[in-house]
């Protein structure tokens, strides 16, 4: 029972890689609007989107992490 | 609880995704002490051995018209050397050697890792913590060094107003500390989900329906894999730039 319990756990906590992936999405969404608008600053700002994305992605990744605590730890 | 679940499916899954992370001992036995010579040791110690060859013996001919070698280290050097002049500053510079070897490192283990069969250092938390550990007391101490007690200004936002510091000074402190746990596990996850992800495709080409999408979906992941693995390592080493930064001037 607290096995089966831990596997809805797990599921639930996958929930999160989608809400990561809005995160992401909203940051490469907004340069590349940015960066249409004035292309010649694009290039300048490739580390900051990376940035972006690595921060926003982070969350993401940690609910991965729960989701594996219990799948394989609980 | 997982392992009970190991080949027990009909027909579907016959290996669990997994069993590639599995860490085993080169020269039998069971137990794993310290000194163990393990896959990860071997797959490690080929990572650096990549590395040397391609930096220390590609450019050992310096010409100036330069081999392919020449030009893929040149190219690595430049890149990485640009990335810590532009985004920590010129007397972040001498921590070059530093960042560099991080570089190459991480991107040979993880391009390593997507060869068939092999196994991925980096997508063990045990290899990518001591990394951003390493990173994490480097700038703390290199701070402290260079900034006495003020690098704990960093944390005391001068540029808000009195009444809210101490507050963001909680938050500023938790965020600094967080720092090893999500530069080590961003790595490491990102890493160890892609191969999972293409295993547990490959478990599904076991089952004759759906094998030629699954086969075509191996693809794409392996393509966005490799992707990944270059990218992962550029958000590594850039966010050791950033925290040096942080190091150097921590005015805000």
């Amino acid at each position: 029972m607290e096995g089966d319990l831990a596997h809805i756990g797990a599921g639930l906590a996958a929930i999160g890689s989608g809400a990561a992936a809005i995160g992401v999405g909203n940051v490469a969404g907004n340069y590349l609007a940015g960066a249409l608008r004035n292309p010649s600053a694009a290039a300048s700002q490739t580390a900051t989107l990376f940035i972006g994305i690595a921060f926003a992605e982070a969350l993401g990744i940690f609910s991965f992490l729960v989701a594996l605590l219990l799948m394989f730890a609980v | 609880m997982a392992s009970e679940a190991h080949g027990a499916e009909t027909g579907g899954l016959v290996f669990h995704p997994m069993d590639q992370f599995i860490v085993k001992p080169l020269f039998g036995g069971d137990t794993i002490e310290w000194y163990t010579i393990t896959n990860v040791t071997l797959w490690m110690a080929i990572a650096v051995l990549a590395v040397i060859a391609m930096m220390v013996l590609g450019t050992s001919r310096r010409a100036m018209i330069p081999s392919r070698s020449q030009s893929v280290g040149e190219l690595a050097y430049g890149f990485v050397y640009k990335m810590v002049e532009d985004v920590a500053g010129k007397d972040a510079l001498k921590f070059f050697p530093y960042i560099m070897t991080l570089f190459m490192f991480i991107v040979f283990a993880n391009f390593l890792g997507l060869i068939p069969m092999s196994f991925t250092t980096t997508s063990h938390f045990a290899v990518t913590v001591v990394l951003a550990l390493l990173v994490f007391l480097t700038v703390t101490i290199v701070g402290f060094v260079k900034n006495g007690v003020g690098f704990l200004g960093l944390f005391w936002v001068s540029s808000a107003p009195l009444a809210l510091r101490p507050i963001l000074a909680v938050i500023e402190l938790i965020s600094y500390f967080v720092r090893p746990v999500s530069h080590s596990i961003r790595l490491a996850g990102n890493v160890m989900a892609g191969h999972a992800v293409i295993k547990v495709f490959a478990g599904f080409a076991a089952i004759a329906v759906v094998s030629p999408v699954s086969v075509v979906a191996i693809t794409a992941m392996y393509g966005l894999e490799v992707l990944v693995a270059f990218i992962q390592a550029y958000v590594f080493t850039i966010l050791t730039c950033v925290y040096l930064k942080d190091a150097l001037h921590p005015s805000h």
